[in-house]
């Protein structure tokens, strides 16, 4: 069971408001896209999520428990972050890379054991990327390395999976492919999904909610045809597009004509 | 065949290999010297010592007076200088994620220099438990520095890395000036020059159980502690924020694995100095045979650590003897080829 809710949720950096007054509540088993312009807040909203960042004024809660009631451990326990990318100065091979989700249950004193590996086994399964693991992490490929990171999540065994530009820099093959996995962990192992997303296009195909952010602020929430419409792009983007619908799914799809041509 | 093995086989094996070759560095070290005694002779000696055995002396008693007077507490010294700081080193470069990192990187030499130049100036002398005023002078030096860096580099309540750095590099860049200042300054500490520049390079000058007994624990209680720190250590390759989502509370390791590290470096410095290229290239070499996880990485880097230096120990009483050469001329010399043989050799590359 996994319920998020944010009341009057505000952050700032320093003295630099990001989000104002958010509210906002998650069902288990949604699969949310955060979008918005650069600067709108959506990766910070992420890192609110996962509890690295304290909201300046407003609460948090998981489940009914406030974050900042939590442990990092307990968070970590139910919460798992993909970044858009790792730097990794070391020469880690991708299965140790898949280990260190288990992190967050491990006890100070005290090394993994059976179920641990069986849990980096199934993630690796799960995610196609068992065949891979005693390779180096740095000599994969981007989309590889974003597997195993995938992969790693997975093993922390999460109910909540947070996203932050998962597919950013990745080749479009790359990009279908991890979302497919993500939708599938959504649909098959009931997880939470959200993701921050930069493509409009791709979030409408996979995700069916949107919360459009401008400013800091939530500007529309709701199914991808209600949020993504000519108005609302233009009044967060300040672009003007055409939206279309999708030919077999439906969908909205933005559309843009250059201006010169 | 090694990777066929369990990890934990794999593991077990390796750390008793080199536990295996830390002995008979030991031993072999044991032997030499002015007057050479049979390796042999040397475990019946210790054995009898202990008590667990009544070999028959086969042996002159002044041997025996060498080798527990004289030899074995320089080798023992030598192995645990070594082993702490090969392991300090892999805890910063880990905790810095920067393979160049070395136990001295964020003030604990120019703090233990600063610390044993001040105590050369004082016209005082004691001894504390074995330890005279110097060596416990740069020991609280290295320390004091560690922890001037780390309330520099604080900003409201993080500690973010790149500022740790910066602030050992000032701080250190002070200390180092003051400490010339004070040597340009003071007729007694001109007198003491071949003194600072020893302890600036480096050796093993002790001869005595006693100090021992103090350093010991507190290097081998803080590799077993560090030990147990190593799959968070694991986490924090990943940064500091990656090591954040998967439950690590960043700031508290980074202090824990900070004192740690320089405690170790701290308890070494007042054994030897300023030995160079230990924490460097040890952990590094290790870290490129072995792979990076910190949970094999620490304890084997910690027994290759203490074979090297009791070797390098070995060298420098013995190449030129009488003369003694300081032991970090011996470590930079031998350290640094071998270090670009690796580096050349290797698969496992580094990515910066």
């Amino acid at each position: 069971m996994i319920k998020l809710s944010l009341s009057h949720v505000s952050f700032s950096y320093i003295d630099v408001p990001v989000l104002h007054d958010i509210d906002l509540a998650i069902e288990r088993g949604e699969m949310v896209a955060l979008l918005g312009p650069n600067g709108s807040g959506k990766t910070t909203l992420i890192k609110l999520l996962s509890g690295v960042l304290r909201p300046t004024e407003g609460e948090i809660h998981l489940d009914g428990s406030s974050l900042r009631q939590l442990k990092r451990r307990e968070v970590a326990q139910r919460v798992a972050v993909v970044p858009q990318q790792f730097h990794m100065p070391f020469s880690f091979t991708l299965r140790e890379v898949v280990l260190l989700g288990r992190t967050p249950f491990l006890k100070a004193f005290s090394n993994e054991g059976e179920g641990d590996y069986k849990a980096v086994q199934t993630s690796m399964e799960l995610i196609g990327v068992t065949e891979l693991g005693q390779r180096f992490f740095n000599e994969l490929s981007g989309g590889e390395r974003q597997k195993g990171i995938l992969a790693m999540a997975l093993a922390q065994e999460p109910k909540l999976l947070l996203l932050d530009e998962p597919t950013a820099h990745l080749d479009i093959n790359h990009q279908v492919e991890i979302l497919d996995l993500v939708k599938g962990l959504n649909r098959e192992q009931g997880i939470t999904v959200i993701g921050a997303m930069h493509d409009l296009n791709l979030a409408a195909l996979y995700f069916d909610r949107l919360i459009l952010l401008k400013e800091g602020r939530i500007l529309a929430d709701g199914p991808p045809s209600d949020v993504l419409t000519e108005g609302t792009i233009k009044e967060v983007f300040s672009a003007s597009v055409q939206v279309m619908r999708h030919p077999s799914m439906k969908t909205p799809h933005i559309v843009i004509t250059p201006k010169r041509t | 065949m090694l990777a066929r093995l369990k990890s934990n086989q794999r593991t077990v094996l390796i750390l008793a290999c080199l536990m295996g070759i830390l002995i008979v560095c030991l031993l072999i070290a044991a032997a030499f010297g002015a007057v050479s005694i049979s390796p042999l002779d040397i475990v019946k000696m210790t054995l009898n010592k202990v008590g667990f055995t009544h070999f028959t002396t086969t042996w002159q008693a002044t041997d025996e007076t060498i080798l527990f007077q004289i030899r074995l507490p320089r080798v023992v010294a030598g192995a645990l200088v070594g082993a702490a700081l090969a392991a300090a080193g892999v805890l910063f470069q880990g905790m810095l994620r920067n393979p160049l990192a070395d136990p001295y990187i964020i003030g604990t030499s120019a703090g233990g220099a600063f610390g044993a130049t001040l105590a050369m100036m004082l016209p005082l002398s004691f001894a504390f438990l074995g330890f005279g005023l110097i060596p416990i002078a740069a020991f609280f030096g290295a320390l004091v520095a560690v922890l001037l860096v780390y309330n520099l580099a604080r900003v409201g309540g993080k500690t973010p890395i790149i500022s740790m750095l910066l602030a050992g590099f000032a701080v250190s860049a002070m200390l180092i000036a003051a400490m010339s200042f004070m040597i340009t300054m003071s007729d007694r500490l001109q007198l003491r020059l071949h003194s600072i520049w020893s302890f600036l390079m480096g050796g093993i000058w002790v001869s005595d159980w006693s100090q021992i007994a103090i350093i010991a624990p507190m290097i081998i209680g803080g590799i077993v502690v560090a030990r147990f720190l190593a799959f968070r250590l694991n986490a924090f390759s990943l940064g500091e924020e990656g090591a954040a989502y998967l439950g690590v509370d960043v700031e508290r390791d980074k202090l824990t694995i900070l004192g740690l590290g320089s405690l170790l470096t701290g308890a070494a410095v007042s054994l030897s100095g300023l030995v160079g290229f230990v924490g460097l290239v040890v952990p590094h070499a290790v870290r490129l045979v072995l792979g990076p996880d910190h949970r094999l990485l620490l304890p084997a880097a910690a027994l290759s650590g203490g074979a090297f230096l009791v070797v390098a120990d070995l060298l420098a009483r013995t190449v030129l003897a009488p003369t003694e050469i300081p032991v970090g001329i011996i470590t930079a010399l031998i350290g640094a080829p071998f270090f670009i043989y690796l580096l050349r050799r290797t698969r496992r590359e580094y990515a910066f």
